[in-house]
């Protein structure tokens, strides 16, 4: 397991390594600059700012320094918060987009488990079709539908829950964290009504109901563990998912998270910003994978075996 | 696994329950405690005034910082601020001001005379490299020194002759000059606080954080969480404290309009920045409606480059602009939120009315486009639309698209650019036709018609006359009397609108919902508001019914 770990860093290291490279020379080579606005920017002021942050150096040179600040983990300075590093505006935002997150995993996962175990148990059947239905609208919804929905429902019509803000109120994180879970809530539906038909249709699970072991207890007890493989796998990239994906939801209910930073940057021109977050995000995609193969494997035996066999 | 399961489910649940039960509003907890809950558009890019250049910054710099002379919220004319009063010479190149003994930094400090020498000095700096130094250009040298054709301060026409007395001497009269006062990058900032972290010409120092900000203003900033609000608190050490009457205000960065508009609607936001579109007419219907609109110092136009074909010929650009229904377009598109504008000064600009040369006029157009050489269209080689990606520029651009077709029989296309490619096109002077906004930044004439003296850095239109050059830049400042400035600028506004390097289309207006308990807020071409004379009166509340 440890060389396994092992072996899925250092491949990590040049994808990571490209992400930047690519990440620099494009956002780069996009029209217009940082410092470009609506009202001409006289010469000699464009001149001093391009001076305070660098830009004036040559484009390679531009590039080594930024690897050599980024080796010591500085990811440099925002162009359009002056007086911001980047490290800090992440630093703010990530905390608040990973409790989002986590809200909404959390919600996917109470909902999607239950709602496809259940279609699980009796598929083909009403019990089936309606959760999974409801799965399927679920997945096709857009955030940006779901969230005025239920904020014109919960906010303004019964007026139970506040309708923007990050703490401020309290239950604000309610409607966000369900906005935000509700697609992959439905995901997560599919995925374990699969995993779990599959396992309930094996030989040792006979063989549990054989022993006469009641039904809840071969769910909960065997079918379960094999079952779920599929959405542990998910998880992770679920996760990093949320992260990169939560710019709707946080613009809708007015959260200070890492989306925002991260869609904006881009218009922005903000090059050290676009940067920073696309290799922050890039990295934690590739250890949210990391860490979601090695659930797997954990949970799985046979996988199990195979690493302990070396034959990764 | 079951166990974690059932631990992780818990955990969720006990979350989702604790933050649940339904709490007091803001509007209600705001007016009991005299906080504002503002919304306020964006998430400022920083609180440095020499710095910052946009209107969400504005509103909390202007709170935390005052000028020396301040725009009466009704009139927009000058009264004191940091200076308690002033004098300009006979010639109008002199001003001294008298700083008010009682004006004190945030920290208790008196303020001094040599502090604006300092900050003048920063702000001009060419090292610094302020977006709005030119705001600073009247005086005299300054704009050599921000050029770094000289290096020593001290020949700039600013002196403090006492601790408590400012002398700023002119290049020339500059009639808008105390409006310049009261934009925040001639505010003056704590020299000792900047220089505690950094150099004097430093961009991103974290002087303007919680906790080092000293400032001079009717607030204090009191908390910056970023992308979630801003809380600034009455300031014990400013001069005219015994006026203000609100506690504080929280700033949120509502950029998401039809968010904000639902956070009105549940009392979250005494005041909005502006609202969707299509809101408004429901919200006109409504009796005491929160909704305010008035007109705005801002001008909407298509900016024409005068040396591509086929609009490098005056009487084409004369076509297009009389066959455009400006009416109609306020009325359908824009849901009369708009007023047509014929020039590109706005009108009443303190007293000052452009002229209206033409009206819609499809007939006169097509005779014009004819005259051109392109009877009933005929022959028309095609013309370019280019406008930055954003949904309500698309359909003014779809309905004048459609007008020109029926009026001339013209083919036009449309093009959308993402914003700051289409400021490079702009600025390189790649297009035929680009739309464009012009927004005041103090309120005279001079701000709008500066726009087209020849090679200016906003002009990106090819047009160039000497006579209006000189209008601008010699006679009007020279002139005896306002009467006698305004003529001048007036028939310099003629003169460039016979050659028509711009399309105006509408004056914009300022839209914003306002709860009944917020009183002091009065609409004004600046859509300045001064959060000083902000008072909240709990008894009126809001009837969404």
């Amino acid at each position: 397991m440890g060389r396994f770990i092992f072996w899925r860093l250092i491949q990590a290291i040049p994808v990571i390594f490209a992400v930047i490279t690519v990440t620099f020379f494009l956002v780069r080579s996009a029209p217009g600059g940082p410092f470009d606005s609506e009202k001409a920017v006289l010469p000699e002021v464009k001149r001093a700012l391009e001076a305070q942050y660098k830009l004036d150096l040559p484009l390679h040179e531009q590039y080594f320094a930024y690897l050599g600040d980024l080796a010591n983990g500085d990811l440099g300075p925002s162009f359009k918060y002056p007086g911001r590093s980047v490290n800090e505006i992440l630093g703010s935002g990530l905390p608040v987009t990973a409790e989002l997150g986590f809200y909404a995993l959390c919600f996917a996962l109470m909902i999607g488990v239950f709602a496809g175990v259940f279609a699980a148990l009796k598929p083909n059947t009403k019990q089936d079709y309606i959760p999974m239905g409801m799965a399927m609208i679920g997945i096709c919804m857009p955030s940006f539908l779901l969230g005025p929905l239920l904020v014109l429902v919960f906010g303004i019509q019964l007026e139970w829950l506040p309708i923007a803000g990050w703490g401020d109120l309290p239950g604000d994180k309610i409607l966000p964290s369900i906005t935000l879970g509700s697609a992959y809530a439905a995901y997560i539906a599919r995925l374990s009504r699969a995993g779990m038909l599959e396992i309930l249709s094996q030989d040792y699970i006979r063989t549990a109901r054989a022993k006469g072991l009641p039904e809840w207890r071969v769910v909960t007890q065997h079918a379960l563990r094999g079952g779920l493989i599929p959405v542990i796998a998910f998880l992770g990239p679920a996760f990093a998912g949320l992260l990169a994906g939560s710019f709707v939801v946080e613009t809708i209910f007015q959260i200070p998270g890492l989306g925002r930073f991260y869609v904006q940057a881009a218009f922005n021109r903000d090059y050290t910003m676009i940067l920073g977050t696309t290799v922050f995000l890039s990295t934690l995609i590739v250890l949210f994978n990391l860490v979601s193969d090695v659930i797997a494997a954990w949970l799985n035996p046979r996988l199990r075996a195979q690493f302990s066999r070396g034959n990764s | 696994m079951r166990v974690y399961r059932s631990l992780i489910i818990a955990a969720c649940l006990g979350v989702l329950l604790s933050a649940c039960g339904a709490g007091e509003s803001n509007v209600t907890t705001g007016n009991r405690t005299g906080f504002l809950h503002y919304g306020n558009g964006a998430e400022p890019q920083g609180l440095d005034p020499h710095v910052v250049t946009g209107v969400p910054e504005s509103h909390i710099v202007r709170a935390i910082f005052e000028g020396l002379a301040v725009k009466n919220p009704v009139t927009l004319e000058p009264e004191p601020g940091v200076a308690e009063r002033w004098e300009i010479s006979e010639d109008g190149t002199v001003y001294t001001f008298y700083i008010n003994p009682d004006a004190k930094w945030s920290n208790g400090e008196s303020m001094t005379a040599s502090d604006y020498v300092w900050s003048w000095n920063r702000a001009l700096h060419p090292d610094t490299g302020s977006l709005y130094a030119y705001m600073l250009y009247p005086i005299v040298n300054s704009e050599a020194y921000s050029k770094r054709e000289i290096t020593d301060f001290s020949e700039v026409g600013v002196k403090a002759l006492d601790d408590l007395t400012l002398q700023v001497t002119l290049n020339a009269p500059t009639p808008y000059f105390l409006q310049l006062m009261d934009h925040y990058s001639t505010f003056a900032v704590h020299p000792e606080t900047l220089l505690k972290h950094g150099k004097m010409t430093d961009r991103y120092t974290p002087w303007t954080r919680v906790g080092s900000m000293v400032s001079n203003g009717a607030f204090t900033l009191e908390e910056w969480s970023l992308n979630r609000r801003i809380i600034i608190e009455k300031s014990e050490h400013y001069w005219d404290k015994d006026n203000v009457s609100l506690n504080g205000v929280y700033f949120y960065p509502t950029e998401n309009v039809v968010s904000e508009e639902r956070m009105f609607r549940a009392e979250q936001l005494h005041y909005t920045q502006t609202l969707p579109l299509d809101k408004i007419p429901a919200y006109r219907e409504r009796e005491n409606s929160p909704y305010v609109q008035a007109p705005y110092l801002g001008t909407y136009y298509y900016l024409i480059n005068t040396d591509r074909p086929p609009v490098d010929d005056a009487r084409v650009r004369k076509a297009l602009s009389y066959a455009l229904d400006r009416e109609k377009l306020t009325k359908t598109v824009l849901q009369d939120t708009a007023i047509p504008a014929f020039a590109i000064t706005p009108p009443d600009t303190l007293g000052y009315n452009p002229p209206k040369l033409f009206d819609y006029d499809p007939e006169e157009a097509r005779r014009l486009l004819a005259e051109a050489g392109y009877p009933n269209g005929e022959g028309w080689p095609g013309l370019e639309i280019i406008y930055n990606t954003q949904e309500a520029h698309r359909k003014i651009a779809v309905a004048i698209q459609q007008m020109w077709k029926e009026a001339l029989n013209i083919d036009i296309t449309i093009s959308n650019q993402e914003w700051k490619v289409y400021l490079n096109s702009v600025s390189q002077r790649e297009f035929q036709v680009a739309r464009r906004g012009w927004i005041g930044d103090y309120v005279d004439a001079n701000n709008f018609l500066d726009l087209f003296l020849t090679d200016g850095g906003n002009n990106n239109t090819g047009y160039s006359d000497p006579v209006f050059d000189d209008i601008i830049l010699n006679r009007a400042p020279k002139a005896k009397s306002r009467k006698e400035r305004y003529q001048l600028f007036y028939d310099a506004e003629k003169m460039m609108l016979e050659e028509m390097p711009i399309i105006p289309i509408y004056t914009y207006t300022s839209k914003h919902l306002v709860h009944p308990s917020v009183e002091g807020i009065y609409p004004n071409l600046m859509d300045s508001l001064n959060l000083k004379y902000v008072k909240l009166d709990p008894e009126r509340s809001l009837n969404m019914e």
